[in-house]
């Protein structure tokens, strides 16, 4: 089976690897690099526990081929405590039981960073369109609406 | 087993590639790879071209032209493309709207396809490039022929006349907000002059096996007043010629019933 070389950077860290070609992003990151934040739930786009950031912007790892994002910047869930201080979006989805079985959270906690980005101050509808293709078979949703934007108003208050 | 991708800068080669058993052109891979991913055996190698060209967005006064591996993400936050946002902003989630393009959504089976009906109504123009040079195809003959004659074409980019503003409208119903698959998806461009309707074409998605349009309730219009008696001939023609699907998301019979009442307050949204 044909390897390629692949090059990107994983939070924050160059990575290089020989994948067959034709490899998932999820497949690389999970079997590869041992990062196992990204979760793969139904390998069709519907569950959205692999979303990851691609140069900024939410993609599916389980659908994304490694090759195609060679050169890119990508970020999971697992790299966003810094130095043992969590995420303000990890920190809100503990204090909020927005976490249970804990298999959607990655994949949530990506999806909101990815609106809270572009979106500092989010509304109520803003999120739930931002986690609009994640499932979380858990909470019932609302304990992450609310957790995302306690985060987005930590943000806000550490910034004043 | 696995399936590999062979990326290419140069159409001809790459439709050469397009010709094996097996090989299939990658868009964004939001269907693609998930057919790779539930093991369909067919699929051998992917094929990708790596052009800007697939990727620019021209909007000049007129006319606008979307390469074929524009996403739905990038057409929602292009200024050009407001009248757009309603039919980009309702495929997937925000995800999938990153990887989902233009061209995959011409290939896309219903329930899927909703961009396609977009590009129906706009009457739009399918560019295809490979190995016998560029051909353009209206949109309506490219989505006859998709699974035949262009099943093995590269789509290179769609064109479309800017339609006169406040004159497109599109909505899709669906059972789950804000993302859902569709029940019934209804593009259409519409005009009036002096109160009464001038001008109308409509598409429908998921009403047969590919986006079509509502001939028999276009003409039905035409010198109508937009109000509920104006349209009434209009929407009881409207399931005119279609074949309803029926999947997990709604029944056949069901998207019949439901049709004309979607189509009704599309046509009435701002009268
Ligand atoms: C969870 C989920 C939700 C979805 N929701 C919606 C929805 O609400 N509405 C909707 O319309 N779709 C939806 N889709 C389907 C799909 O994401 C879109 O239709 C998308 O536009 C397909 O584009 P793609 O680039 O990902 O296609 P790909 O998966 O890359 O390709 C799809 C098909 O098109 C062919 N193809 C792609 N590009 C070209 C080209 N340039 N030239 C020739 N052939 C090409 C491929 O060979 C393949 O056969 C959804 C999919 C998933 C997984
Ligand atoms: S595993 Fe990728 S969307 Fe479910
Ligand atoms: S916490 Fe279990 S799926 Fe969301």
């Amino acid at each position: 089976m044909a390897k390629v070389a692949i090059r990107f950077l994983l939070n924050g860290s160059e990575k290089a690897e020989f994948v067959e070609s034709g490899t998932t992003l999820l497949d690389v990151l999970r079997e590869k690099l041992a990062d196992f934040s990204p979760k793969g739930g139904c390998l069709q786009g519907t569950c959205g526990a692999c979303s990851v950031l691609v140069d900024g912007e939410i993609r599916l790892a389980c659908l994304t081929l490694a090759e195609t994002c060679e050169g890119c910047t990508i970020e999971t869930a697992g790299g966003l405590a810094k130095d043992g201080v969590l995420h303000p979006l990890q920190i809100a989805f503990a204090d909020g039981f927005a976490t249970q079985c804990g298999f959607c959270t990655g994949g949530m906690i990506v999806a909101s960073k990815a609106l809270l980005d572009r979106n500092p101050a989010p509304s109520r509808e803003d999120v739930i369109e931002a986690i609009s293709g994640n499932v979380c078979r858990c909470t019932g949703y609302e304990p992450i609406i609310g957790a995302v934007l306690a985060a987005a108003r930590a943000n806000s208050t550490n910034k004043a | 087993m696995s399936v590999t991708l062979e990326t290419f800068t140069d159409i001809a080669a790459a439709a050469a590639a397009l010709a094996a058993p097996g090989a299939a052109y990658l868009g964004g891979g939001s269907l693609l790879v998930r057919r790779a991913n539930e093991g369909d055996v067919a699929l051998t190698h992917y094929v990708r071209l790596a052009d800007p060209a697939l990727r620019a967005i021209e909007v000049c006064p007129g006319r606008v032209r979307i390469g074929a591996g524009v996403t739905m993400g990038e057409i929602l936050r292009h200024p050009g493309l407001d009248f757009l946002g309603t039919a980009a902003r309702l495929i997937g989630g925000p995800a999938i709207r990153n990887a989902a393009t233009v061209g995959g959504n011409l290939y896309a089976r219903a329930p899927y396809g909703d961009f396609a009906v977009a590009l129906l109504a706009l009457d739009a123009v399918v560019h295809l490039g490979g190995r016998s040079g560029e051909r353009d195809v209206p949109v309506e003959d490219f989505l006859a022929k998709r699974g035949t004659a262009f099943a093995k074409a590269i789509v290179t980019a769609v064109s479309f006349a800017v339609p006169a503003n406040g004159t497109f409208r599109f909505i899709k119903a669906s059972r789950v907000r804000p993302k859902g698959l569709s029940v019934v998806t209804i593009a259409a461009v519409l005009d009036t002059r002096g109160g009464l309707i001038s001008f109308a074409r409509i598409a429908l998605g998921c009403l047969a096996d590919r986006p079509m349009r509502a001939r028999a309730a276009e003409t039905a219009l035409i010198g109508r007043a937009q109000t509920p008696e104006g349209i009434a001939p209009a929407l009881a023609l409207a399931l005119e010629g279609t074949t309803p699907i029926t999947d997990a998301v709604a029944s056949g019979w069901y998207r019949g019933a439901v049709l004309p009442v979607h189509l009704g307050r599309l046509l009435l949204a701002d009268a």
